[in-house]
This record gives C-alpha cells, structure tokens and sequence, in this order.
C-alpha cells in the first residue's frame, strides 16, 4: 500500500504570503503588452502597444502600417480609370462604395458629375447602400464575436453571401468588384436584377430583426459595451470621426443630407443618432443604418428610371466597342483614352463622400492630363483610430475589444 | 481464465484496419489540418467567408481557426504581405510546431499581386517554403477549399517516420 | 454666412500673407504666403470662424518647381457647414512648419503621416515619428524623386526591402508634361 504523503500545504501557504509581502513596493508597476499585429480581434494589422497598470490600461499606441502598400504613389503613376480596381481594396467591406466615391471625385475635377445620366446616379446609390449593409452586417458581426456572441456572425455571414451573388452578378466579382468607370458603370444592371434585390431587401430586414433580438437586450452584450468606450461630442469632432462613430456622439451628420450627392436629395431617409456616445450608442446606430439602407434601396427599386448609364462623352466614356471598330471618330477615342486617359483640367478637388466607416474623400491635385499629380486619400478608419491613443487609457482590458470593435475600422483603408 | 486468441477472431471483425504507421498518421494529419489565419487584407475576407455557414470549412477538418501559432498546422497567408508585416509573418511562422504546412491564398501573398509598389513583398514565398499557391484576386472560398484539398492530397503523401529508408538498405537486416 | 464670405474674414485678418481665394468647382482655396503662420491661421479659423472640423492635412510634392512643398488645410464647419482649403508653401531647404496639433487634435496623425511620406518637418509637434513605413526605413516615398518600385533598404532585425519587379506588372503612366510617348502607359523598370 502506498504511503500517504504530508503535502505541506502550510508552507506554500506562507511562501506566497511572504512573496505578497515583497510585492508590496513592486505595486503601480507597469507592465507593457502588445496586441497584434495579428490579433483577431484588431481586424486585421493593427497592432497596439499597451501599458498595463494591473487590468488598467495607462497608455496605449495603436501602430498603424502593417498594411501600407502604396496607393497614393500608385495613383500618381496611373491614368484615373487605371486607378479604379486600386479602390476596391481601400475598405475591401464596401467596395462599391469605394469606386463611386472615387469615380465622383474625378467626375468633379473633370466638371461632369452634374450631367451624370439619372440612371447612372439611381445605380450608384443601390451600389452605395448595398455596400452598406454588407459593411455593417460583417462590422456587427464581428463586434458582436469580439464581445463573445459568435452566433450573430454567422448569421449575418449569411445575409452577405446574398449580398455577394447580387453584386457577383453586377459585376461579376464578388467584392473586387470596379464597377464604376469614369463617367459611368463598366455595364447596367443585368437582366431581373433588380427583382432579385427587392427580394433580397425584404429577407435582410428579417435578419436585421433576428440580429436585433440577439443582441439588442442581451444583458451581456449591453454590459460589455454600455457606458465604454465614451466619445463626447468635442472628442469627436476635435479627433475628425466621421460616418457612425460621429454621429454616435450625438451629431446628426451624415454627408448624405448636408451636402447631398447622387440623388440623394431625391430619397427619404432618417439619420440615426446617439446620446451619450458609448459603444452601445455606435451598435445601436449601425443597427439603424441598415435598416434605413434598406428604405432606400426600396426606394431606388421603385424610381429607377430607364435610360443610358453613361455620360454621352467620347472623350471621358470608352465607346462601345462595335463603334470603335468602325467610326474613326470613335476609334481615335478609344486610342486617346487608352494611351493618356481622361485630359483633366488643372486644378484641385476634395471630394468627400459618407461611406459606412466614415467619411471617404478623394483629394485630386492636377497639373492637366491623364495623370493626377498627387492623390491624397483621406481615409475614415485612418482618423477614426487616431482617438485610440486618447481614449483606451483608463479602460479595462477587456474592453479594448469592444472599443475596437465598435469603431468598425478596415486596415486596407487605413494604411493605404 | 483469460485466453489469447491467435488468428482470426469475428468478434473484431470490421473494426480493425491494417495499414502502415506513415499512412495512418497522415490520415489523422490531413483531416484535422488546423489553420493559422494570417488574414492581412481583403482576402481575409474571403477566408472568414470560407470559414463561415455557407462554404463551412469544417467539412475538411479545418474549423479550428487558431490565433495562436503553437496549436495550428497551416498557415493560410490571406492578402497583401507589407516589408513591415513580413517580420512578423516570418516571426509567427517559426512559432509553429513541426510538421506545418503553408497556403498562400490570393495574387498578393503568391506574387505582390496588383501591388508592385515600394511598400508590398513580392510574394510571401521569399521569406517562408509554400506548398499551395491559391490564385484569384480574392480567390473564392471554393478555391481555398480546393487548395485545402490539394494540400490534404500533399500530406497523405509524406512519409513521416524520421528514417525513411527501408531496415535492410540501411545494413540492420535481421538473419 | 457663404464661404466666400468667411474667405474674405481670413484674409482680411492676414492682409499680407494671404492670396485672394482662389475658386475652382465651388471649392476655395486660400494661399498663405508665410508658412510659420499657418498655425495662428489656423487658430483664427477655428476660433472666430467656426471651423471645428480638421477634414484632411496633406502634403504636395512640386518636383522641380520652388517652393517644393505644399502643405494643405481642408476645414470645415459642423456649425456652418461650409469647406474651405488653405495652403503652405515651404521650401525645400526649410522643410519644417509649425504643427496645428494645438488646434486639432486630429492633426497629430496626419502630420506624422506627412513627416513619413515626404520628410516634412512640425515643428511643435508632440510625438513626431514615421507612422506607415517602420522606423528606420531611410526614404520618403512620396516624394517624386523616389521611385514607385523602390529602392533597396536594409534594416537587420526590422526589414528589408527590394526594388520590386515592374516588367509586365502593372503599366506605369507617367505625369507631366512630356510627349505622349514617354507618358502612354507602359512597362518601366527601374533604372
Ligand atoms: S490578392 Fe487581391 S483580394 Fe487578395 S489581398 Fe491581394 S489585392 Fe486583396
């Protein structure tokens, strides 16, 4: 038989005592951490150095760069259409989004974007809006993973696949999508699309409801994200946020209404708001986003008007290829805009438009030619972020999941 | 009394496989592949798809997405490898436990992609061995599925017990 | 209040360093001659003008010409809703501006993002370091001298990096001014 041993549990008792007592002036100690740059809940490549006082984050500096691969000098380097597929993959959640913010930025500092045909304009706000929802539905699910509610993410993974055939069978890529071209879209809408959409409308606005119940009074959920993560309305505005993280800190603003573009005049919709700014207030409101996307894209559905989708303009618009191969006129069109692009004027705009992360503007310094002389592209996860450094100090730990997730930033778009 | 039995016994009939070690244990191997996700950029997107309800990735054994280098067998390099992430790729890559294996999904992380520019490497098989490329811009999940496949077809094919040569080239021949 | 209309409020204020707005597609743009003011401009703006708003701080690289650098301001205002640009010059040989951190807090990112890309300097500026490229790394790819394939860099332990492979990659445009055989898009590997 096997002899019991004494296990000495008294001495280690006193052992982590007296280790305790030694501790006594190691307390306040700070002890560095660093989180990413491949980390799931950093959303990709950003990468945050903490400062740790216990759970008490006493400073963090979020490093940015991970993803930087040059599209401001590729830019620089290319006609304006050559440029398109390069947007794409700014915010690759809303690609749509992207090359009609782009595609109106150098239609202004070409002087067309009023002539832009109706069709066209109704086309590019479905793009918009559809990026939209598919931009909040992952945005929601992957908060809502971060903060442990997996199921969520899958369900709206679900919505997006909807959201992908649709646009896979508008552009024929599932989110790499380039489908505007300068003065217009690469092709219209194929045939019964637009039927498939509204069906698609009313089966979001099912799972918008159905995420709605699993998250809205989830006690957990309300309890990691109510009262965290506080942006004031000064905050925001002197930190630049845009899109919903703005307008969680109770300004009603959205580019959509206060400087409408597209049609966006033409459409009915509500801005969503916050009061107090915390992270519960920016979930609420994506939450209502998407269900005001979907208004307008019923909307859209039922006043599309027929028509041509491209600007009437060889000198902007690529001719149709038959023309091409049998009017001169058309073929030197085509050589022209190949060879040297659109010939843009001299000068410089700003164009600025709400994308679900925020405000995306396109900044264009031309010289004249087909060439942009410098492109800045004013990124909204770039500034968005730049407020981590401000506000994650004070926070627990565990909250920097919720925070980041809340703010619902894309890395692609922040480093560039 | 307990009696062996020698030779054929029905009672275990169809419960027992003969096979050789190096094919069961690649048989373990390449149907419980666990990802490393190395999701840097868009093509993370289509991961997480592949990971998701419709393309379900579980079906191959490859559900368990681990954050963590020292519990996954592949590592799926997703999107765009900057000279800046390239260190840590690299770092991650090493922290992986023997026998790992490599995909490289998408046109970025095969060859820099659209993304020949100061900033991007060309191509993450400068700086790690990879077995399957996956090609696309982003590839479809179905791809990925496919080089999952590809990659399972690889392992079943390895040998893994260290020597491989058979006893008698090695002059051990028992008489 | 028109943007026009607070233009003239800046420029009245600054009488010497200031240009007359300059408007093209409804945008206007202020020139300010004195780069060292840019920050008490900016101050004004905000202060007695409403522009709360940092939209976007960028930099442009004007190759041969002098002065080399451009320094550009987007502003805005939640209370008027109007939009505004003002621009810096500063030479190549000063490279250095006051920072507009004290105004915006927003600046701090941009401006870090200025100093990586083009090597211009703010001063004032809390916590100046590079932002996308990693410490170290010795160029400043925007500039227009540097080329878009890049140049070798070594950094034991940080990176490395290589001119990257343009042959049949994408096909390079180049700006300017040149016969359009030397701008047509094509092949151009790094010499
Ligand atoms: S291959 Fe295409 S989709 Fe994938 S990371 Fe590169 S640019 Fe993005």
């Amino acid at each position: 038989m096997a002899e019991l041993k004494n296990i000495e549990i008294s001495d280690s008792a006193v052992r982590s005592a007296e280790a305790l007592d030694e501790l006594q002036d190691l307390q306040g100690e700070k002890m560095t951490l660093n989180m990413g740059p491949s980390h799931p809940a950093t959303h990709g490549v950003l990468r945050l150095s903490l400062e740790l006082d216990g759970e008490i984050i006493s400073k963090a500096d979020p490093e940015i760069g991970y993803l930087h691969r040059g599209d401001e000098k590729i830019a620089e380097n290319m006609t304006y259409n050559q440029f398109i597929p390069y947007t794409d993959r700014l915010d690759y959640l809303a690609p749509l989004a992207n090359n009609v913010a782009y595609a109106l930025a150098v239609e202004k500092l070409l002087g067309v974007d009023d002539k832009l045909p109706e069709r066209c304009k109704f086309i590019r706000v479905i793009c918009c809006e559809l990026a939209r929802v598919s931009a909040h539905l992952l945005g929601l699910g992957a908060f809502a993973m971060d903060v442990g509610a997996l199921t969520v993410f899958l369900h709206t993974f679900n919505e997006r696949e909807k959201i992908y055939n649709l646009i896979e069978a508008l552009t024929g890529a599932r989110f790499t999508t380039t489908y505007t071209r300068i003065g217009g879209l690469s092709r219209d809408l194929p045939e019964g699309w637009t039927e498939e959409l509204s069906k698609f409308t009313k089966e979001v606005s099912e799972a918008i409801e159905e995420a709605d119940k699993l998250l809205t009074r989830n006690k957990i959920f309300i309890d990691r994200t109510k009262g965290v993560g506080v942006i004031t309305r000064e905050e925001a505005i002197d930190f630049g946020l845009t899109g919903p993280n703005l307008r969680g800190s109770n300004i009603e603003y959205d580019l959509r209404k206060a400087h409408p573009y597209l049609v966006y005049d033409q459409l009915d919709f509500d801005i969503p708001y916050g009061e107090v700014g915390d992270c519960y207030d920016r979930y609420l409101i994506r939450m209502e986003e998407m269900r005001q996307s979907v208004r307008i894209l019923d909307q859209c559905i039922a006043k599309l008007p027929n028509g041509p989708v491209n600007l009437d303009d060889g000198k902007i618009v690529m001719p149709h290829k038959q023309k091409v191969l049998s009017s001169m006129e058309e073929l030197i069109h085509q050589f022209m805009l190949v060879t040297q692009g659109q010939n843009a004027p001299a000068g410089e705009v700003y164009f600025g438009a709400e994308n679900p992360k925020g405000e995306l503007g396109f900044y264009i310094f031309s010289k004249g030619g087909g060439v942009p002389h410098r492109m800045k592209i004013r990124a909204p996860s770039f500034v968005n972020l730049s407020i981590l450094s401000h506000k994650l100090p004070g926070h627990m730990m565990s909250d920097i999941v919720a925070i980041l997730g809340s703010l619902d930033f894309v890395m692609g778009e922040c480093d560039r | 009394m307990n009696t062996t039995e020698i030779g054929y016994n029905s009672k275990i009939e169809g419960n027992v496989v003969h096979t050789r070690i190096d094919n069961a244990v690649s048989w373990f191997r390449k149907n419980s592949i666990w990802p490393m996700p190395m999701g840097l950029a868009c093509c993370g997107i289509e991961l997480m798809a592949a990971g998701a309800s419709r393309y379900d990735i579980s079906r191959f054994g490859s559900e368990v997405m681990r954050f963590s280098p020292r519990q996954s067998d592949v590592m799926i390099v997703a999107g765009t490898v900057t000279y800046k992430m390239a260190i840590a790729v690299r770092r991650i890559y090493e922290q992986m436990p023997e026998p790992k294996w490599v995909i490289a999904m998408g046109a970025c992380a095969s060859s820099g992609g659209m993304y020949r520019s100061y900033a991007t490497l060309q191509g993450v098989d400068r700086i790690l061995p990879v077995d399957v490329y996956v090609s696309g811009c982003p590839p479809r999940p179905e791809a990925l599925l496919e080089a999952l496949m590809k990659l399972q077809d690889k392992i079943s094919k390895e040998l893994h017990i260290k020597d491989k040569k058979p006893a008698r080239d090695r002059g051990l021949v028992l008489s | 209040m028109t943007a026009k209309q607070l233009a003239k409020k800046i420029q009245s204020q600054f009488k010497e360093i200031t240009s007359d707005p300059v408007e093209f597609r409804d945008e206007l743009t202020i020139d300010i001659a004195d780069a060292k003011q840019i920050s008490v401009v900016c101050h004004f703006a905000k202060e007695h003008l409403d522009f709360d708003y940092l939209v976007d701080l960028c930099s442009i690289d004007n190759d041969d010409e002098t002065p080399r650098w451009t320094v550009v301001y987007h502003i805005y205002s939640y209370k008027h809703f109007k939009h505004l640009r003002l621009k810096v010059h500063v030479s190549e040989e000063d490279s250095k501006l006051p920072t507009v951190t004290n105004v915006w807090r927003t600046a701090n990112w941009h401006e870090r993002e200025v100093f990586d890309m083009m090597g211009i300097d703010f001063i004032g500026h809390p916590d100046l370091r590079r932002i996308l490229m990693w410490e170290g790394y010795p160029y400043h790819p925007l500039r227009k001298d540097f080329p878009l394939a890049g140049k070798s860099s070594d950094m034991p332990d940080v990176a490395f990096t290589d001119p990257v492979p343009l042959e049949g990659g994408p096909f390079v445009t180049s700006p300017g001014n040149k016969d359009s055989a030397d701008r047509e898009p094509r092949v151009r590997n790094p010499e």
